[in-house]
Order: structure tokens, then sequence, then C-alpha cells
């Protein structure tokens, strides 16, 4: 009899899996395996731009980004030139995803009838999940070049005299879906400056973020602080602040914004900002993006 | 010693017969919105799944973000605005088959089927009944459905603006296959 009891006992000791509720036990079989993917961040920002600098975003592999920007003029300039209104600033650019780690771009801006064109390498991308990791990381390398007349003609003037060069690090963290921060150093050398007094070489650092405040809409923020003395350059110079808005539409992406600076390329708005937000030298001003699809997803 | 062999194989055979739970992980849903101005088609091959053909549950699981369209754009905002993938990372399907007798998971053949569970979806969850195939074959039990869903019932709001571009019920595609040799 006790060999019996043994018997049962073993029994349902065998049967016990078989008693546990049988549904919760799917999910959590499914949930276990969940776990091995890894998470990546989507859409720190809205677009490729904070405002007027670049952010942690790429263009995804082959999609085509069709940029029109525009900047006017002061809004302390009165009702006479409305407000700002009758002047204009306008960059077009072309900017495309090579694949999903690298960008490049070109672009033509109206400020120093400058040719702009610039690479973006996707280092790292914030993960959670089978992978963690706590920012997004990105490396922009820009170059201009300036293609005014010669102020002197008569003098030998270098071809090289017209560019300018731009490296900059870009480290972003999506802190949860409305709200993300980035920080970006930046470096520009410029070949040819103004005066002996002005610095070839700026140091700058820039810190941006955005907050959702709808699904669509969301408040963005950008301020670079430049690291030269500013006191002895040939004008004045002052940091770029810019804030504004993202909207977006189905294609697009509308950024409106409020500015201290004229020009949309790092060269122009990290050394050159020459308006005052404590003067009213606030330009209003906008972009437009609209993305192509040229290659289809597989 | 024979009786207690003759137990446990009993034992064995009583567990083997009322745990049968086949498991994939790379089960397929879709869904299509046809509208005269665009079509929208997004694709998740990474579905899993467990159906217990003794009990004739079954559950799904999808990652949202999981889900690939033909433009990387169309992706960001099914993630971003509209299904919040952030906040609501998966949808589920819990559930089982009205009509389990009807199929015979040992013989070959296509068999109708009527499956009635919970559609969680964007954080809300819906009582649906939906009508679909199971198909066993060699090796492998598939599960095919095609129903309608209305992104409204799941709180998904869809913008004025793009109200042209999102089609009012949305087609949606189930297509699993688990894999019955091998391991569970």
């Amino acid at each position: 009899m006790s060999m019996m009891k043994k018997y049962m006992f073993l029994f349902f000791i065998l049967m016990i899996p078989v008693l546990s509720p049988a549904q919760e036990n799917l999910l959590d079989m499914l949930d276990q395996d969940s776990k091995s993917n890894i998470d990546y961040a989507t859409a720190t920002f809205k677009s490729t731009r904070v405002m007027n600098g670049h952010s942690v975003e790429r263009m995804p592999g082959g999609q085509l980004d069709f940029r029109i920007s525009h900047r006017f003029g002061r809004l302390n300039s009165g009702a006479y030139e409305l407000f700002g209104l009758d002047q204009s600033n306008i960059r077009f650019g072309l900017e495309y995803g090579i694949n999903d780690w690298l960008m490049i771009g070109a672009g033509r801006g109206s400020y120093e009838k400058t040719f702009d064109g610039f690479a973006k390498f996707s280092l790292l991308r914030q993960s959670s999940g089978a992978r963690t990791m706590p920012f997004s990381v990105s490396f922009l390398s820009a170059v201009t070049l300036n293609s005014l007349k010669w102020a002197d003609p008569s003098r030998t003037n270098y071809f090289s005299s017209r560019l300018s060069y731009v490296a900059q690090i870009l480290v972003a963290r999506k802190f949860n879906q409305s709200f993300s921060l980035q920080l970006m150093p930046a470096y520009v050398h410029r070949n040819l400056v103004a005066t002996e007094l002005d610095p070839n070489d700026l140091y700058s650092i820039g810190a941006g973020g955005r907050i959702k405040l709808t699904r669509r809409v969301s408040f963005n923020a950008e301020y670079y602080y430049l690291a030269n003395t500013k006191k002895y350059l040939s004008q004045e110079i002052y940091d770029p602040l810019s804030v504004g808005f993202d909207i977006e539409t189905g294609g697009h992406v509308f950024q409106l914004i409020f500015t201290n600076s004229v020009a949309m390329i790092e060269k122009g708005f990290i050394g050159e900002t020459t308006g005052s937000w404590g003067k009213g030298d606030i330009h209003f001003g906008f972009n437009i993006s609209r993305v192509f699809s040229l290659k289809k997803n597989k | 010693m024979k009786r207690l062999i003759f137990v446990v194989i009993i034992t064995g055979l009583f567990i083997q017969a009322s745990g049968q739970k086949y498991i994939t992980k790379n089960g397929y849903i879709g869904f299509f919105s046809h509208t005269p101005v665009e079509d929208i088609k997004g694709d998740n091959n990474q579905v899993a799944s467990v159906l217990d053909i003794s009990s004739g549950e079954i559950v799904f699981q999808v990652l949202i973000k999981s889900f690939r369209f033909e433009k990387a754009l169309m992706e960001e905002h099914f993630n971003e605005n509209y299904l919040e993938s952030e906040k609501f990372p998966k949808a589920t399907f819990t559930g089982k088959i009205v009509n389990p007798s009807a199929v015979s998971f040992s013989t070959p053949g296509v068999y109708e089927v009527e499956v009635e569970g919970d559609l969680n979806i964007h954080g809300v969850a819906k009582k649906v009944k939906e009508k679909g195939t199971i198909e066993v074959a060699k090796g492998n039990i598939s599960g095919n459905s095609k129903f309608s869903i209305i992104p409204e019932d799941y709180n998904i709001k869809i913008p004025n603006v793009v109200r042209n571009n999102i089609a009012k019920t949305i087609e949606v595609t189930v297509n699993i296959k688990y894999p019955t040799s091998g391991n569970q």
C-alpha cells in the first residue's frame, strides 16, 4: 500500500505542470523570448536639424530629404520692413541617406552665397533590451564654400580662402517619448578671416532639446556657446539661440523658428551671429523638409 | 517494479497529450490600408505565437516596432503618431478556437475554425471573434486568417490632414506556421 502511495505522489508531481493555468503560461512563454530583441530608440528628433544645427537623426537608407529654409530680417526693423519679412535669406538643400549609418547632403545658401556639403555618420544608436546603450552618437563633417566676389580682386586671391570646415560630435538621449536632449561640441576652421583679430579656429559647445507638446508638434530650443574670447573680435558676435516648433504633417516637417542668427549652416551661426536677443535682433524663419523615398524597403 | 514503470509511462502520456503546445517566433501579421490617395502596407515577420492543440488556446504577441513599411517615414509615423510604440510596445491576442473538435491535429488537411478572444492594440482590449483556417501538414501546423479592424476602436486617432490617406477599416492578415517536428 505504501508503494501505491508513492506512485500516487509521483503521479501528482508529474501532473503539476499540466494543472497550472495554461493561458498565463502561454503569454509568459512569449515574454521570455521577446527580451532577446534590441530595442532601438527612434525619432529622438523629428528632423535632421534641431533648429539651425544638426540633430543626431539621419535620413534612413534610400530616403531623400529636400529642404527649403528661410530666415527673414530682424523683427526690430519695424513696420516699414514688415518686421523683417521684406528681407529673406534662403537655403536649399538635398540630403540623402546612403545607408542606415551614413547620410550626405549639399546645399546653397544666400548668406555669403555659400555652397555647403556634409557627411553625417551615425556611430552609436540608443537602445535597450538585449543591448543597452544610453546615447545616440553621430559625427558631422562639413565643408562650406563662400562664393562671393573677391573683396579686392587686385591682390592674389586663393581658392582655398573660400573654404571653411566644420567637425561636430552629436550626443543625444531620448529620455522618454516627449523629451530628448542633445549636446554637441563643434569645431570650425576658417581658412580666411576678416582681420587679424579674428581667430581661424572656433570652439563651441551646443545644447539642444525638444519637448513634444502633442503627437505632431514639439517645442525645440538650441543654444551654442562660443568658447573663443569674444571681446577682441573685429565685430560683435553673439551666441546663437534658437527656439521654435516642429510641426509634422504626413510627409512634411515644418520647423518654425525664432533665432538671432541669419545663417543656416554651422560655419555661419557659430562664428558669425551678429544679432542679439537682448536688442530684439530676432529673425523669424522656417525649415520645410519633404522626404522622398527613392529606394523601397524590402 | 513493472507497476512503477507502467504508472510513469501512463503519466508521461497524459502530460504529452494535455501539454501539446507549439510555439513560433517568426509568424507573419500584416495590415493593409487602401485609399485612392495611397496604399499603406505594414509587414511583421517576427510575430510570436503559441498554440495549445489540446485546449485550443492560442496567443499572439506582436512587437509594434517590428512592422516594416515601404517608406521609412511611414514606419516612423506608425510608431510615433499612431500606435505610440514607446507607450504600447506590443499588441497581444489571447483566445481560443471556438470549435476545436472540428480540427484533427493528427490528420493533414485544412479546417475551418472560429477564434474568439481579447485583442489588445494600443492599450485598448476588445473582444473579437473571427474566422480562419487551420492547416495541418507534415512537420507543421499553420493558422491563417483575414479580418478587418477599425483604428478608432483602439483609440488610434487619425487627424483630418491625413484622413484621405488612411482607410477607415484596415485589413489584417495573419499567417502563422508552427513547426511540429523537432523541439516544442
